[in-house]
């Protein structure tokens, strides 16, 4: 069996998903990206090889992606985050048009052609604002953590206005609210609201079109999928089963069999006596 | 003898001065703003009275500038924080033409003239970039001190190239420059040097004419001084109150105040058009 690995070094998660010639997922691990992103990027590998039961020898070819794919030692080749979430949620979702990938520190929009290829693409990675660092902010700053995110929210009825301008001025804001006597979850309600307003503004710059899909760490709180589709008034695909944060490693790894593929098809027109092994480690 | 005072509401730091009829400092206080402004505007007026030896009611005028200026519940009146600095700007340094005023959450650019009135301003109102927040990520990043960053920044030879333009990935930036063992001086050199290039940038909007004066919270940090005269190539004047300018700026228009209603009516009204 060929087995594949994507993997995603994210501003702060970095994923590994190993893949099999069947496309199916033989094993993934996560795990926060810190900063020595070299030794990060081989503790997650081995944690998914671990959960697949295999061995570093048994993989064929490793894609690195994400804005740290330059420091992973080990891969075979990096495709940017972009090209790799396209083909991730296009696999998924094969009519997916627009993909919105909202990370810890980047929020980013593109348009697709049928064939899983980017025609277009928008990104922020320049202010906290538009991006899970501002929920992040917004939640720190009323004492609860990332995780507490989503059910904190869960329990509002009505967002409180949050402009969502800074994440640095949302501090005062925040602080403001709950001395009117505003309730945090709803707080936390406005700051996903105004995070959704930057997200469809991002989409209208690509010109976007359906099928939407959602992917990236913040698509783990439902009540963001939720405000979007609200607001673009339009079903959207969000991938389950926590795939919303693999998605893009999920594109690598299927990269990876293709260009395994063609490899092989090159071997076997011009050197038809070179083994299989020789071939891997290109 | 009487009185009068200016109470600074700012972001982080809420400052009072008040003084006498020669326009001398007699009492100053300064305290963290915290969640309740109200509170914090009472209770730096009271330090101030205190420090001056002073009973409430030979203050006759109060003024409220900064952006709690309105929580100034015992205040006379307001008046904005562009002005108060303007004004104390030029209290304190006769030839200042322009004021750079770096507080916790926001940086101004002032333009003003030879009087003190304000020319034109500039600040950063959507953004914390390039404002003393920058500083606070960094010293929580580095567990440094605030009030030790900046002489930690000057012992550097090899300042870092911040590239991070927002606040909250700085710190992250921080860390990541810290991880690729560069030194912590150069780290804070660099976050110095990329806070005075985003003030820079808001001084040339409204002009820079010398002298300049630096003045806000921030001003008490050396690394930023240097920062500053570096990029600006000049020498900006700093005084040992800058982080009280704007309270002094409100304290003088207080003291307009009561000269006014004592003077002829003919001056009263010419002193009241200042204020404004």
């Amino acid at each position: 069996m060929t087995f594949t690995v994507g993997i995603d070094v994210g501003s702060t998660y970095t994923k590994a998903l190993i893949l099999n010639a069947g496309f199916e997922i033989a094993g993934r691990a996560i795990t926060s990206t810190g900063f020595k992103l070299a030794e990060t990027s081989r503790r997650v590998y081995d944690e998914a090889l671990r959960e697949a039961g295999l061995r570093a020898d048994d993989v064929h070819y490793v894609v690195a992606t994400g804005f740290g794919r330059h420091m992973v030692p080990f891969s075979d080749v990096h495709v940017t985050d972009l090209t790799a979430s396209a083909r991730g949620t296009s696999f998924l979702f094969p009519n997916t048009r627009t993909v919105l990938d909202v990370g810890g520190q980047t929020m980013k929009a593109s348009r697709l052609d049928g064939r899983a290829r980017v025609k277009s693409f928008r990104l922020n990675d320049k202010c906290a604002a538009g991006t899970g660092a501002f929920l992040e902010k917004t939640a720190r700053y009323m004492g609860f953590t990332t995780e507490e995110i989503g059910p904190l929210v869960a329990t509002s009825k009505e967002a409180v206005p949050i402009s969502g301008v800074c994440a640095v001025f949302a501090e005062s804001e925040v602080i403001n609210q709950l001395s009117l006597g505003a309730a945090p979850a709803d707080i936390m309600h406005g700051a996903i609201a105004s995070l959704v307003d930057r997200a469809v503004q991002l989409m209208k710059r690509v010109q976007m079109e359906p099928q939407f899909t959602l992917i990236g760490g913040i698509l783990r709180f439902e009540t963001m999928s939720r405000l979007v589709r609200d607001h673009l008034k339009a079903e959207v695909n969000v991938p389950r089963g926590g795939m919303v944060q693999f998605a893009t490693a999920l594109g690598a790894a299927i990269l990876g069999h293709q260009r395994l593929g063609k490899l092989r098809e090159m071997a076997v027109k011009e050197a038809p006596l070179v083994s299989d092994s020789f071939v891997a480690r290109w | 003898m009487s009185y009068a005072a200016g109470v600074d509401v700012g972001s982080t730091q809420t400052k009072a001065v008040i003084i006498d009829e020669d326009r001398r400092i007699v009492g100053r206080a300064l305290i963290d703003t915290g969640a309740h402004v109200v509170t914090a505007a009472e209770k730096a007026f009271a330090e101030a009275l205190q420090h001056g030896g002073l009973q409430e009611p030979e203050v006759e005028y109060v003024i409220g500038t900064g952006y709690g200026r309105y929580r100034v519940t015992f205040g006379n009146t307001q008046v904005t924080e562009i002005s108060c600095h303007g004004r104390g700007a030029v209290h304190m340094f006769p030839g200042t033409r322009t004021v750079v005023d770096m507080g916790g959450q926001d940086t101004k650019a002032i333009r003003v003239s030879p009087t003190g009135e304000i020319l034109d301003f500039c600040m950063n109102d959507k953004c914390a970039a390039g404002t003393g927040r920058f500083l606070g990520a960094a010293s929580a990043a580095l567990d440094i001190p605030l009030g030790e960053l900046g002489e930690v920044a000057l012992r550097s030879e090899r300042p870092v190239r911040i590239s991070t333009t927002c606040t909250v990935f700085a710190e992250s930036e921080v860390l990541s420059w810290l991880g690729k063992g560069k030194k912590i001086e150069d780290i804070l050199l660099g976050v110095h040097q990329s806070i005075a290039a985003r003030s820079i940038g808001l001084l040339r909007r409204v002009g820079i004419e010398e002298e300049v004066t630096f003045t806000g919270g921030v001003a008490r940090n050396v690394g930023m001084i240097e920062a500053l005269n570096r990029g600006l190539g000049l020498k900006v004047n700093v005084s040992e109150e800058s982080h009280y300018m704007g309270a002094v700026g409100a304290a003088l228009f207080a003291l307009d105040h009561i000269r006014a209603s004592r003077a002829p009516v003919d001056g009263g009204a010419a002193a009241a058009e200042a204020i404004v």
